[in-house]
């Protein structure tokens, strides 16, 4: 598994762990800091927080696997939500979806090749008087439909 | 630093006078609505270009601040101005250019734009009849029947300030119990003021408190339940961004009465804002001593944290989300013993939701009998309502338990969107169920909504109109559901995925006899052996739409046909050959080239290849094709 070289994440990372070193209950605080570190939890960060918390690292990958919130693959420079809730799926964000998958050419919860865009369909944003809501890297765009969806895109490519 | 209950005293006539001199010295005073939606509708653009035009008109006396949620989502972004003498006035949907003609127009002309003020008279149909251009907010039918108890500080305050939420009167509550009142006293308050648990439950917070109470002393702990998961309700998170320390403050009372030294926050990692306020709340109240050591010097330490959580549904279910705090996988246990009594690393601990923490100040504060006196009989105090769908006026409601839902979603809720007709109403989210239109007039409570096969839940209230497919609904809650089931007992894990399967199905056209049975001998029988709530409420969903909507379902499955046309293999696009004029349109628009047909034969789509995208309905300037 492919993992950020950067000298200066794993030193925050280290630092983050040595904080909480030993410290069994504060995992899913320190999984949160080492994936806005890192970016993404692959294994030999999963290491690394297991043998910082004495925690066993099947626990870990437990947790991990468990929250959607945490992912063990990189995700891409622009990450697309739609989001699924209730008030944005009864004013169409399937359409917005499936405009979203058609024209990356990647289906929801996938990274395109170029890692430039992922998509995902999320829970409940609660902006639901902007239903159907997308957001691309935490900027949120309101009253969304598949051709609006799309237009947006071209403003990151 | 405040050491007694006097120091409040005197801190909070302090802030009055902070506040009055800076009203004395400012000929205005304008509020920004940021909470998550109003960031989202522009917001931050708003607020930027306000300071920027006074900026340019040399305008100093004008005092400009944020304020959390005002509930009136439909119409972010939301400004207020304050002039003094005159009537508040309230712009809705305002951009960087109107905020700017409001500036000059108003503040520099002293003369409201009224037609953009959401209190301007006749923006909304049912207002009163008066000559004034500008409404009292009372008067807009949006807020007219409102309560604001849980809600009384968003929109109102800036969240980030302590002094302008002691100004309100806050942590007075606090001090009250702390000097005056025994722990008992705290309990017996909590229960003769009927408050009952707001996150969905709806079990007796001060019967839930005893519990706790009358463990042996030692450890305990104390939860605020703020993983709002239910998609379509964010109350708790308005809640959590206008007014943090109203939460803080409750939860410090529930300490007090339960004898915890120690609480957490659990709040879901999907809310940056909430978080980010929460943790500046308990930092204030840290440093002026309302949190921590010797608590206005009465002996009494509480000390707070917030936990986030990392998107697992689950973790709104009370023991799921104790073993998140632990730093475990989210895994529901089996009750008893409870929470109450074996609770966060085995001690004895109270878990109450946001809106319930929100009442218990004002509730200390104003007597028992003062909430008793709000509500029908056995529901006592308001209900916070977050109104989306399909609703004009998406927003917060906060109203009087025992209010109808047709005033909720007629009266509050503006009606169904023009050209559409009102199907049905989803109370409880992914765990509740539907309430159709002949069920309009029913008050609004814990039993009422109980008896209709649904439940109060956390306030969702999703409107939908004629074109919602209701067994797609279903479908949508479960497939929810179904992947959020934590997996550990098989009547959830093994049961929704049978159900989410059955209904895949039906919508794709390959129902068959018996599949109905299926589902509702599986949805008795999962409701009946789950472990956890998840699983106890899973079906909700499909059996009350079933109860209500059958015959959906039977067209579903028995004619193959979805008369709302959402299932996509249940219906065909059609072009009626007497009304085609033939020229051409739709075959030019379908992305899939898949009409056919020239000046002088009437055009036709090749089902087959059709991919029901709808673009040949939309583009028809003669609407000549039906979904049928």
């Amino acid at each position: 598994m492919g993992t950020c070289n950067c000298k200066t994440a794993w030193d925050e990372l280290h630092e983050v762990i040595e904080a909480y070193r030993g410290q069994e209950s504060a995992l899913i605080e320190v999984l949160h800091r080492a994936q806005e570190i890192m970016g993404y939890l692959p294994r030999d960060v999963q290491e690394a927080v297991a043998e910082g918390l004495n925690v066993p690292l099947n626990k870990v990958y437990g947790v991990v696997s468990f929250y959607h919130h945490f992912s063990v693959e990189p995700k891409g420079k622009y990450q697309i939500a739609v989001c699924y809730g209730t008030a944005c799926y009864v004013k169409g964000a399937p359409a917005v979806v499936s405009a979203l998958e058609e024209k990356l050419g990647i289906k929801a919860g996938e990274t395109t090749e170029d890692g430039k865009f992922s998509l995902a369909a999320v829970r409940c944003l609660g902006a639901c008087s902007l239903a159907p809501v997308m957001t691309i890297n935490q900027k949120a765009y309101g009253m969304m439909d598949g051709d609006k969806a799309v237009e947006v895109l071209q403003q990151y490519e | 630093m405040l050491r007694t209950r006097e120091d409040l005293q005197a801190f909070q006539g302090q802030q009055a006078d902070l506040m009055q001199k800076e009203a004395a010295e400012t000929r205005a005073k304008i509020l920004v609505g940021m909470g998550t939606c109003g960031i989202a509708a522009g917001a931050q653009e708003v607020y930027d270009a306000i300071l920027d035009e006074l900026k340019k008109l040399n305008i100093e006396d004008v005092a400009v601040a944020q304020t959390g949620c005002i509930g009136f989502c439909a119409q972010e972004p939301l400004a207020e101005v304050i002039l003094p003498g005159s009537k508040k006035v309230l712009y809705g949907q305002i951009d960087a250019e109107k905020a700017r003609e409001i500036v000059v127009q108003h503040i520099e002309g002293g003369k409201p734009v009224s037609e953009w003020a959401v209190n301007g008279r006749g923006r909304f149909p049912g207002d009163v009849e008066t000559d004034d251009e500008i409404l009292d907010y009372d008067q807009v039918p949006f807020f007219r029947t409102q309560l604001r108890i849980a809600l009384r500080n968003c929109g109102v305050i800036n969240p980030e300030s302590l002094g302008e939420y002691v100004v309100r009167d806050g942590y007075q509550s606090l001090a009250k119990v702390l000097t005056d009142m025994t722990p008992a006293d705290v309990i017996e308050v909590i229960k003769k003021s009927g408050l009952r648990g707001r996150g969905g439950g709806g079990f007796p917070t001060g019967v839930k408190w005893e519990f706790a109470f009358n463990q042996p002393k030692g450890q305990k702990y104390i939860v605020c339940n703020a993983d709002e998961g239910d998609p379509g309700a964010f109350m708790d998170r308005s809640i959590l961004e206008g007014d943090p320390h109203s939460v803080v403050e409750g939860m410090a009372i529930g300490a007090y009465a339960i004898g915890a030294d120690r609480g957490y926050i659990y709040c879901r990692a999907e809310y940056p804002i909430a978080v980010r306020r929460l943790n500046l709340a308990i930092a204030q109240a840290k440093e002026q001593g309302l949190l921590g050591e010797n608590i206005l010097g009465t002996g009494f330490s509480f000390d707070l944290e917030v936990r986030l959580g990392a998107g697992a549904f689950v973790c709104g279910e009370e023991t799921a989300l104790l073993a998140s705090i632990e730093g475990e996988r989210g895994e529901p246990r089996l009750r008893p013993p409870y929470p109450a009594v074996s609770g966060l690393w085995g001690k004895p601990t109270i878990i109450n939701n946001v809106e319930t923490f929100a009442n218990v100040a004002p509730i200390i504060g104003r007597g028992a009998d003062w909430f008793n006196s709000i509500g029908s009989e056995n529901s006592k105090g308001t209900k916070v309502f977050a109104l989306a769908g399909e609703i004009n006026n998406i927003g917060l409601a906060e109203i009087p338990m025992g209010t109808t839902l047709r005033e909720v979603i007629f009266d509050i809720g503006g009606g169904i969107p023009a050209g559409k007709s009102f199907k049905g109403a989803q109370t409880g989210g992914p765990s509740g169920g539907c309430i159709p239109a002949e069920y309009l007039d029913t008050p609004i409570d814990y039993d009422n909504l109980a008896k209709l096969g649904t439940i109060m839940g956390s306030g969702g209230l999703i409107i939908m109109a004629e074109d919602t497919c209701m067994v797609d609904l279903a479908r949508f809650f479960l497939d929810f559901t179904q992947e959020e089931s934590c997996g550990k007992c098989p009547p959830c894990r093994v049961g929704t995925t049978v159900m989410l399967d059955t209904l895949d199905k039906i919508v794709a056209g390959k129902g068959e006899e018996g599949d109905l049975e299926t589902l509702q001998e599986l949805g008795e029988n999962i409701k009946a052996a789950s472990l956890c709530g998840l699983g106890q409420t899973a079906p909700n969903p499909v059996l009350s739409t079933m109860r209500y909507f059958r015959d959906e379902y039977v067209e579903h499955v028995y004619d193959k046909k979805c008369r709302s046309g959402v299932c996509a293999a249940l219906f065909q696009y059609y072009i009626i050959p007497d009304l085609c004029k033939r020229c051409g349109i739709c075959a030019k628009k379908c992305p899939v080239q898949c009409i056919s047909g020239d000046r002088n034969t009437p055009y036709v789509i090749d089902q087959d290849l059709c991919i029901k995208c709808g673009v040949c309905m939309e583009s028809c300037p003669f609407d000549a094709i039906i979904k049928q």
